[in-house]
């Protein structure tokens, strides 16, 4: 399958050498990268799938209390209540390297470290309802963080492995066939080359042979 | 140091804002484009969005997906569950492994 044309010399022959031992190796760690990151990958997804199920369950609920808390209080209390929140979450965001994938690790900061903080009203003219309905609210946002961060770990490694993917193939499947080949090619003709020396120096020594004694 | 943001219509979202959340509101009149960009570049590092929002914001949201900030992760609206969300990991396992092999039974 040459189908680029090789100079047949000794120089690229070693050079085509080497490079088979690169792509071999580069092709084994290759591999090696793209298993590992599938394991782990397949073990974050199902935490993933199973962390998204019960968030988007949990937010379903909580969406129920606010409309609850809704048909209870007219929109601008509602509107008044939660327009200064005392609480602010921050996050710090670190990374944690899996086989060359930077993952997201999430450091999560609240500004107060008092649970109660959610609750930026008086309660003096707000239903109870509304508190159900935050208090749902913030119970999910620990998972909703955690999804937050197993969904971006995902998505990342999907990408990395897909590109894994193709370079093992790459190699695989073109890159390593193309140059044993190209080798192959190569000591061929050198062998070749050799012969035909071989052959035409017998041939001059008969020839010399003949002239100095004639037979 | 970042902040979370929630975008979404105001029914869906408003309660987030309690919790100290940043709380984008997209009503009918307002260019979600512009608005999930524009939050893209104030240096969130989580972006909830509602998944109806999603919908119309696939595009944009496909571009975040290789950089490590922000994470755009899809929470059910008030609406309902479209499915958006889980159909996002199946689309990544398919992604890496070839087929869906986790999402069949």
């Amino acid at each position: 399958m040459a189908t680029t044309q090789v100079n047949p010399t000794r120089m690229e022959l070693t050079r085509l050498k080497k490079k088979l031992v690169t792509a071999t190796r580069g092709h084994k760690l290759l591999k090696d990268k793209r298993d590992e990151l599938m394991r782990r990958f397949l073990e974050l997804v199902k935490e993933n799938k199973e962390l998204r199920m019960k968030v988007e369950q949990k937010i379903s609920d909580a969406n129920k209390n606010f409309v609850l808390a809704s048909a209870a209080m007219s929109d601008e209390v509602i509107s008044a209540a939660l327009l200064a929140p005392k609480q602010e979450v921050y996050l710090d965001i670190g990374e944690k390297n899996v086989m060359s994938v930077d993952i997201p690790v999430y450091d999560i900061k609240t500004r107060t470290p008092d649970p109660n903080d959610i609750y930026s009203y008086g309660y003096a003219f707000t239903s109870s309802e509304l508190d159900d309905a935050v208090k749902s609210l913030a119970d999910i946002l620990p998972d909703m963080l955690k999804l937050a961060e197993i969904e971006k770990s995902c998505l990342m490694m999907a990408s990395e492995i897909e590109k894994t993917r193709r370079r093992v193939n790459a190699l695989e499947h073109v890159m390593i066939p193309d140059t044993k080949e190209k080798i192959r090619y190569i000591t061929m003709k050198l062998d070749e080359n050799e012969r035909s020396t071989q052959t035409r120096l017998m041939k001059v020594k008969d020839m010399m042979l003949k002239e100095a004694h004639g037979y | 140091m970042y902040r979370i943001a929630v975008i979404g219509d105001k029914d869906s979202v408003y309660g987030f804002a309690a919790l100290g959340l940043d709380v984008v509101y997209v009503g009918e009149n307002d260019d979600p484009h512009k608005a999930f960009k524009k939050l893209c570049e104030s240096g969130y590092g989580i972006i909830y969005i509602t998944e109806a929002l999603a919908e119309i914001l696939d595009e944009e949201i496909q571009k975040t997906n290789d950089n490590p900030i922000p994470a755009v992760i899809l929470i059910p609206g008030i609406s309902g569950n479209t499915g958006k969300g889980i159909a996002n990991v199946k689309k990544a396992v398919e992604k890496a492994v070839g087929s869906d092999i986790i999402f069949n039974d």
